[in-house]
């Protein structure tokens, strides 16, 4: 039988080759156009100055990214590094005495005197520096223009201090005492040996008492608060003649005096230990010689810049690094730590992407496999695609409106009757800016979904509904699985685009300072009601609403940079899981 | 029928002198006797069918004998896939579809709105012309036709991977690797691991739709071996466009030519004494 199949072709093919045979010269011969020689390809038609201008499109685009990055990167990683003090003798006019400088130098400029001289003469530019002069308690600004012509010396004396301190700012000059229960025991360099030797044991002590006072009375406090709670909500269901509201009141009395007992002792103990802490104390004195003293305990960081080698700047870097990392903010978020707002920005963003996405691949799924294509669906699409052109903020004014002031007081007045009119969710809070958000968002997720479910090709569809497969059984373990990587991709983008997102995050729970982070000890662990601090609107905080601008200025490079990189973190670790699938997945074709 | 002929589609420019305008085509299919004499599984009763105005078939009349491979033979476009794709209803994803006539699973109709398509769909394997295979591992793959009944038993699970691979002849090839994710085979390979899928829920006729386009000779040859094995066990409709293949696997060819069935009967028969002028050319390649 098998030979029989092969036969009857055979004789086809035979038939195949005669009839081609004949015709093939044909082709062959005949007048081929000669071939042009030395006659090259006009540049137009090859296209070539067309891809310059791509080429040149795109160097520019690098260079303003890299530009960018550069400066920020550059600014970012500065702001940190220990800066000489520099002391400037300045005589203002030429019989004056010279008056005395000491400070950081920010920066040098030219400027020009307006207006023309009597003579008609353009003055002619002059040069001056910013110096940080820092010592806000007696000079009542931190920096100061020295016009460079009225310098008649510059100096940078080797025992010129920066004491970084919890109020008023940087202190900038000399040290003169050390004192212990306010005898002085040291003057001079003895003086600033001996506080370096101690100031470590008084911060201890200090930061103990702080604890103290913020974790162990928060918690009697919030006791306190829960005991009102449950008065409360005894007077809200039975009323306030009940009996049941007598047991309550008498019963909570007897409770809150055990607190009160509790809170003295321990507000006692830390007061004591704080009383401890603050008996050493640093006498030190501005340049012009008014003298001032500092409490150990209230300064974080003191050295001496220009006596200070390699090394030493390099320890006052990574210090300062690792307090920006780790503190909570001081001085009106211009100085400090910021971790209370990397929290808030990762929080915020996972939140986000972990309420985006469902939203978004649910909505792309109905839209692209369910929903039937006509102008209705294409209508849609369209303002699904515009509502990304809306402006940010008009989505914090509904996330308000809607989210904060219907849902959230709507959930207030069922679960949480008895803490108002203190609103729980009734205010802006972690939840409602997430998801805020996430809408905003959402069309990202959408429009690649889209792209991505689309990109999966027919022939596996059809492959599964074939198998007898019904329409989402098909969606579920084939065309999302293969999707996935390119729905990834999307909720890449979104978080991208969510983390940097500042204008509608401030109505809707950002706050410039939050006293408690929304994850802790306390049941139940993440507070989606809380109020919370974000790095974008820190940068806002510190850059445009500070005291001084000039001050907060590096501060902003620096949380730009932090910024930054947590979204790169965050993207990066989706890119892994997306990469882990692909391969998973995808071993190539071949 | 005045407005069917208006649908016709415009004969081809430039085709070769002998090919004939589908109007031309007038006179009914030439059914070899041989067929009739066979038990059938599947019987095509007078079925044309519409996309949107244009007709791509025309009263295709045939049955498929059990445990037989039937080619279907043809120049492209001429209806190939959409008359296998009706045989399991695969061309309802497409809109605007229109059909007449009927075909017939074991004298059960598969034509009309309240036939459990599914169900039918897991009577009958199908292997494409493009290897599919799913973005899941290989053992996944051959199992999921199971998988999307609810069967979750290992051991069931375990026999039909090893069953199913064997007759693709694939197992000895990816027995060590079950785990892996299939798209990692080679394009031969993957086509096997589509046929292992398509007959894992032992189904009742397997469609394969030019298994061996897009493959090279060798694992083409691999394939041809594969369906004569199945036929032991399956009945097989597979549409080639090859004439060399049609003679070296199948029983039975039928020849569609424009979306209508020229003549059907014993491969040999059609290959060496054709009985209709148009068969005849399209064997010596004077058609498409
Ligand atoms: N989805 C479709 N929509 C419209 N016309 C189609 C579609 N699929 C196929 N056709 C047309 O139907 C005819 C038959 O196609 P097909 O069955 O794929 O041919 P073959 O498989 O024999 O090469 C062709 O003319 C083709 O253009
Ligand atoms: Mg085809």
């Amino acid at each position: 039988m098998e030979a029989a199949r092969v036969t009857p072709v055979e004789a086809a093919q035979r038939a195949v080759a005669s009839a081609v045979a004949p015709a093939a010269p044909a082709s062959g011969a005949g007048a081929q156009p000669p071939h042009r020689r030395g006659r090259r390809t006009a540049l137009a038609a090859a296209g070539e100055p067309l891809v310059w201008l791509l080429g040149a499109g795109q160097v520019l685009a690098v260079l303003m990214i890299a530009g960018l990055l550069g400066l920020i990167f550059y600014q970012g990683f500065r702001t940190f590094w220990p800066r000489p003090l520099v002391q400037m003798q300045v005589r203002t006019a030429p019989d004056a005495p010279p008056q005395r400088y000491l400070g950081e130098v920010v920066r040098h400029e030219s400027y020009r005197l307006t207006g023309t001289a009597p003579d008609g003469a353009v003055p002619a530019a002059e040069r001056r520096s910013l110096l940080r002069v820092g010592n806000y308690d007696f000079y009542g600004d931190d920096f100061r223009w020295i016009p460079e012509l009225g310098v008649v010396a510059e100096l940078r004396p080797a025992d010129a201090v920066t004491i970084e301190r919890l109020e008023w700012g940087p202190f900038f000059g000399f040290v003169r005492e050390y004192r212990v229960d306010g005898r002085t025991v040291a003057t001079g360099e003895a003086a600033w040996r001996r506080f370096q030797a101690e100031h470590g044991g008084a911060r201890g002590q200090w930061a103990r008492a702080r604890r103290m006072l913020k974790h162990d009375l928060g918690r009697v406090n919030r006791k306190l608060e829960e005991d009102r709670l449950a008065l409360r909500r005894v007077e809200l269901a039975h009323g306030r003649d009940s009996a049941e509201y007598a047991d309550a009141v008498r019963e909570s009395a007897a409770g809150s005096a055990r607190l009160q007992e509790e809170y003295r002792r321990i507000q006692s103990q830390a007061e004591a230990l704080r009383q401890e802490a603050e008996r050493t104390s640093l006498v030190v004195a501005e340049v012009g010689g008014r003298e001032k003293e500092l409490k150990s305990a209230e300064i974080v960081r003191a050295f001496q810049p220009n006596a200070l080698g390699f090394t030493g700047k390099l320890g006052v870097y990574f210090s300062r690094w690792w307090e920006f990392l780790s503190a909570e903010p001081r001085e009106a978020n211009t100085e400090g730590g910021v971790l209370p707002a990397i929290f808030g920005t990762v929080a915020m963003t996972l939140i986000m992407a972990l309420l985006v996405t469902p939203f978004g691949v649910i909505a792309a799924l109905y839209l692209r496999e369910y929903a039937r294509q006509g102008w209705l669906v294409s209508v849609v699409r369209i303002a699904v695609n515009n509502l990304a052109g809306v402006p940010s903020i008009v989505f914090g004014v509904f996330g308000l409106g809607f989210f904060c002031y219907v849902i959230g007081a709507s959930m207030d007045q069922l679960f949480f009757a008895e803490k108002l009119p203190n609103p729980t969710f009734g205010t802006g809070g972690l939840m409602w800016a997430s998801l805020t958000l996430a809408l905003l968002t959402v069309p990202v997720v959408i429009v690649a979904t889209e792209e991505a479910l689309a990109a999966v090709p027919r022939s596996l569809r059809e492959g599964a509904f074939a198998c007898g497969a019904s329409k989402w059984q098909v969606i579920r373990r084939v065309v999302l699985p293969k999707a996935l990587p390119g729905i990834m991709t999307g909720v890449v983008l979104a978080m991208a685009r969510g983390a940097g997102e500042v204008a509608p995050l401030m109505i809707t729970g950002v706050v410039k300072l939050a006293p408690e982070l929304p994850l802790d000890g306390e049941f139940p662990f993440l507070h989606l009601n809380r109020s919370f601090m974000h790095l974008g609107f820190h940068i806002y905080d510190v850059g445009f609403q500070s005291r001084n601008a000039e001050a907060g200025k590096p501060m902003v490079f620096t949380t730009t940079l932090l910024l930054i990189c947590v979204v790169l973190l965050l993207n990066i670790s989706v890119i892994a899981v997306r990469t882990r699938l692909k391969r998973k997945y995808e071993s190539g074709y071949f | 029928m005045a407005t069917r002929t208006r649908l016709l589609p415009p004969a081809p420019r430039g085709g070769p002198p002998s090919a004939q305008a589908p109007d031309e085509i007038t006179a009914p299919a030439t059914i070899h006797d041989e067929i009739l004499r066979e038990p059938a599984v599947l019987e095509v009763d007078r079925f044309s069918l519409w996309y949107g105005p244009r007709q791509a078939l025309f009263d295709v009349g045939m049955s498929v004998p059990e445990k037989r491979v039937i080619a279907l033979l043809g120049p492209s476009g001429c209806g190939k896939s959409t008359l296998i794709r009706s045989l399991n209803r695969l061309n309802d994803l497409i809109p605007n579809l229109r059909t007449s006539g009927d075909i017939r699973l074991r004298g059960e109709s598969v034509i009309g709105p309240d036939v459990d398509v599914i169900n039918l769909r897991k009577r009958m394997g199908m292997v494409f012309q493009k290897s599919n295979p799913f973005p899941m591992s290989i053992y996944e793959n051959v199992v999921f036709p199971l998988r999307i009944d609810g069967i979750g038993d290992k051991v069931v699970l375990d026999e039909t991977v090893e069953r199913a691979l064997r007759s693709a002849a694939l197992w000895e090839e990816v027995k060590d690797r079950l785990q892996q994710s299939a798209l990692a085979l080679s394009g031969g390979q993957q086509q096997r691991l589509c046929i292992a899928r398509a007959i894992a829920a032992n189904p009742e006729v397997v469609l394969m739709d030019e298994p061996c386009s897009a493959l090279d000779p060798i694992a083409t040859a691999k394939i041809e071996d594969l369906i004569l094995e199945l036929q032991q066990e399956y009945t097989v409709v597979i549409v080639t466009h090859n004439m060399q293949q049609a003679s070296r696997v199948s029983d039975y060819t039928a020849l569609l030519i424009f979306g209508r069935l020229i003549e059907y009967g014993p491969t040999a028969d059609i290959f060496q004494k054709p009985r209709r002028q148009e068969t005849a050319d399209y064997v010596q390649g004077r058609f498409g």
